[in-house]
């Protein structure tokens, strides 16, 4: 018997917000029968002031997957959708106690249900979601690229089989751990060029890692250090709906015009950082995606992925369309 | 709470106090090794002896010698299989079930990874019984070994491995059974029988873990697994466990004895739970081969809901159960016994084993018919999967699936 913490099994036995929600303005719906737990996360947003009013979830799973999606609904009633899309997989599993390794998917679920039920939201169609996060990686789970590289990164993961607790990518057939062996290579050099990542701990694809040949395959389910990230630079639903401010008369920027209009927006908001002491610094724009350096205290806070959408929200205002913005590695990965 | 209702009897079973009396003696005054020659080595020897007639009696087998003490069902499946492939070496060509319990499963798909060999995987209808013409197309002088299992650990489900003992037979190749979960819960007659070996657990019994028996037919060529000593006739070596030994015969001699109980008040204590949570629970239905099976076991598919959580709210009811869900193995997957029968994922999850024992009570059972219809409906107001106005499925396809 799984040794659950007595929040999971609070939160199990008398789940928070379980049913159906009429007409909700958001719906993630993520896993499958197949799989062995899905989840149907809905949610109620406020139009004055995005804030998430009210959300139900309907979840067939084990008992750490309904309490993951309780904890969950309950965890961001009352935020607003910026704050909502701060919160990780491991948010959610640091809210229930902890989770035994084998079951941090269900907290990844729930991240990733909270994912779509704010791009539902937002209008963003689920197709373009899809190609978005990349390829298929596990057929067997349908696991996608995007999902993988988002659970390495939040949950600092070195190891194929941490990726298979956290994802179940590579849990049935298990043909496809070359391609998770891949993935997970590619994030975690990322990781260590942006300082996230130790490199000792880190994957190697090529040649045997040495996280591999460490003892430890089940790291503790703390809090790391990288903060989640590429989730919540989208294009927003707000920022696009805002008022062309400063659209200037006669249609398209040339590039030093945007590239100024840029500038300027950024110059607006370091104020900001530097009062917390950080700062961000403008590196490249490539069509609509804007590559961001963020400095001091704004890398490593987990509030970054939110730092990052709102100097998203500010340029989009300026230029009068909506932008991505990226930390700069992002750019050049990309 | 209630006291625990125990429904879990083929994982394991309750010592029988009874045999906890037999074995407490052979501890502290009868401690001497079975191969001294004083004492203490004969008393010792002499509970060996005695246990070796009761298993002797519990198989119907025609010899005290056939029987060979091991650690318990697993030891007995590898001796078993790893004797015929060394007594044998020039055949290359193992066949088995595709519902085996991992001690064969695994160790044959090992074999055929790491040592080539070539491996037959004998699969299963939708009821879950054997492919017979599958069976005898992979019959031939090729095969070192034959390993299929009397009744499957999930669902019960006999298969007629008298029947496909002789006809291995025909073409001179070895036959073992693994019987884990028939031996003390049906009436055995080795004798008139083909098998050449076969596994036995203690702890399935109502005896305690750690010990088993491999019985070999007199004959049987044999290539031990564990050498050393002579115990055993040189056929397992190491100094025996005979507390446990002593306690393994008790636990044979009182299933014997109960084998009229369990296939008439037990087995009608099973139906009588089927039939009632059948007709209190919609989308639900027996797995296995329903008119040929164990009489203990029961096992329901409850549909579009998870088996874990089902067990969870169970206990918390004082019941113990078990289930082929992925969760509770901290696999992934569905048991291979329920994908093997090509029970569709909508129920292989929701697959839930109730397991009884001579000491299950009418009581029991009917508390369990009382309380998991509520369970299942709570489970099923929770699942995207159930539509509770229509009282059936509805639509829900997730972003990735
Ligand atoms: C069919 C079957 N075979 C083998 C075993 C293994 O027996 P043991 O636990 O004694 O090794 C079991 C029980 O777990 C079983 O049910």
């Amino acid at each position: 018997m799984w040794n659950y913490s007595e929040k999971v099994k609070d939160h199990f036995f008398n789940p928070r917000n379980a049913g159906v929600l009429e007409q909700p303005d958001g719906v993630g719906e993520v896993g499958s029968i197949a799989c062995g737990d899905a989840l149907k996360l809905m949610i109620k947003v406020s139009p004055a002031d995005s804030r998430i009013l009210d959300a139900r979830f309907q979840t067939f799973g084990c008992g750490s997957a309904i309490a993951s999606s309780s904890a969950l609904t309950e965890m961001i009633i009352g935020k607003t959708i910026d704050e909502a899309l701060t919160v990780t997989n491991q948010d959610i599993a640091g809210y229930l106690g902890g989770l035994p390794p084998e079951k941090m998917h269900c907290s990844v679920m729930g991240a990733e249900a909270l994912r779509a039920a704010i791009a539902n939201y937002r209008g963003e169609a689920l197709e373009a979601e899809d190609d978005e996060d990349g390829a298929l990686v596990c057929k067997c789970f349908g696991i996608t690229e995007g999902l993988l590289t988002r659970a390495i990164r939040t949950n600092a993961l070195t190891t194929v089989e941490t990726v298979t607790a956290y994802t179940k990518a590579g849990g049935s057939c298990a043909t496809c751990r070359d391609k998770i062996e891949m993935v997970l290579g590619d994030v975690n050099a990322d990781m260590v060029s942006e300082g996230l990542l130790d490199s000792a701990r880190a994957f190697r694809y090529r040649g045997r890692g040495l996280a591999e040949a460490a003892p430890v395959t089940t790291p503790a389910p703390a809090r790391p250090t990288a903060p989640a990230r590429p989730a919540q630079v989208r294009p927003s639903h707000a920022a696009a709906a805002k008022p062309a401010a400063a659209r200037p008369a006669g249609g398209a920027l040339t590039l030093v015009r945007k590239i100024a209009l840029i500038q300027e927006a950024l110059e607006a908001v370091r104020p900001t950082f530097q009062r917390d002491g950080g700062d961000v610094e403008l590196v490249d724009v490539d069509g609509d995606t804007v590559s961001v350096q963020l400095f001091g205290t704004c890398v490593d806070c987990s509030m970054s992925s939110f730092t990052l959408h709102m100097v998203q929200e500010k340029l989009s205002e300026a230029l009068g369309r909506p932008v991505r913005v990226v930390p700069a590695d992002d750019s050049l990965a990309a | 709470m209630e006291p625990a209702i125990y429904l879990d009897n083929n994982a394991t079973t309750r010592v029988d106090p009874e045999v906890v009396a037999a074995m407490l003696p052979f501890f502290t005054e009868h401690f001497g090794n079975a191969s001294s020659m004083h004492g203490f080595g004969t008393a010792a020897g002499a509970g060996l002896a005695r246990a070796r007639t009761q298993i002797q009696a519990l198989l119907g087998a025609a010899h005290d010698h056939e029987v060979v003490f091991t650690s318990g069902g697993s030891e007995s499946d590898t001796a078993a299989i790893l004797s015929a492939l060394a007594a044998y070496p020039e055949r290359r060509e193992i066949v088995t079930s595709a519902v085996e319990h991992p001690a064969v499963l695994s160790l044959c798909q090992y074999l055929a990874k790491q040592e080539g060999y070539r491996l037959h995987v004998i699969p299963v209808d939708e009821r879950g019984r054997l492919d017979l013409e599958a069976y005898r197309e992979a019959l031939s002088e090729r095969v070192a070994v034959v390993s299929i299992m009397w009744a499957n650990n999930e669902t019960g489900t006999l298969f007629p491995v008298e029947q496909l003992a002789e006809m291995a037979h025909a073409l001179d190749i070895p036959f073992h059974t693994d019987a884990v979960q028939v031996v003390g819960k049906l009436p055995l007659k080795l004798a008139d029988s083909a098998i050449d070996m076969l596994s036995l657990s203690g702890h399935k019994l109502h005896g305690p873990k750690g010990i088993g028996a491999l019985y070999i037919k007199r004959g049987t060529r044999f290539r031990p697994l564990i050498r050393g000593g002579h115990q055993e006739r040189g056929r397992r070596a190491g100094t025996e466990n005979v507390p446990g030994i002593v306690g393994l015969g008790r636990a044979a001699e009182l299933a014997l004895a109960g084998l009229t109980d369990e296939n008439t008040r037990v087995r009608a204590l099973r139906d009588r739970l089927e039939q009632g949570l059948l007709a209190r629970i919609d989308h639900c239905f027996v797995t296995g081969d329903v008119d040929n099976r164990l009489p203990n076991t029961a096992n329901l598919a409850f549909e579009f809901i998870e088996g874990e959580a089902i067990l969870l709210l169970l206990n918390r009811e004082g019941v113990a159960a078990s289930s082929g869900s992925a969760c509770t193995s901290g696999s992934l997957e569905p048991s291979h016994v329920m994908r093997a029968m090509g029970i569709p994922y909508t129920a292989a999850h929701g697959a839930t084993r109730f397991s009884l024992s001579r000491e299950t009570t009418e009581a029991e059972i009917d508390r369990v018919v009382a309380v998991l219809p509520g369970i299942v409906e709570r489970l099923r107001s929770l699942s995207p999967y159930w539509n509770a106005a229509e009282g059936t499925t509805k639509t829900f396809e997730p972003a990735y699936a």
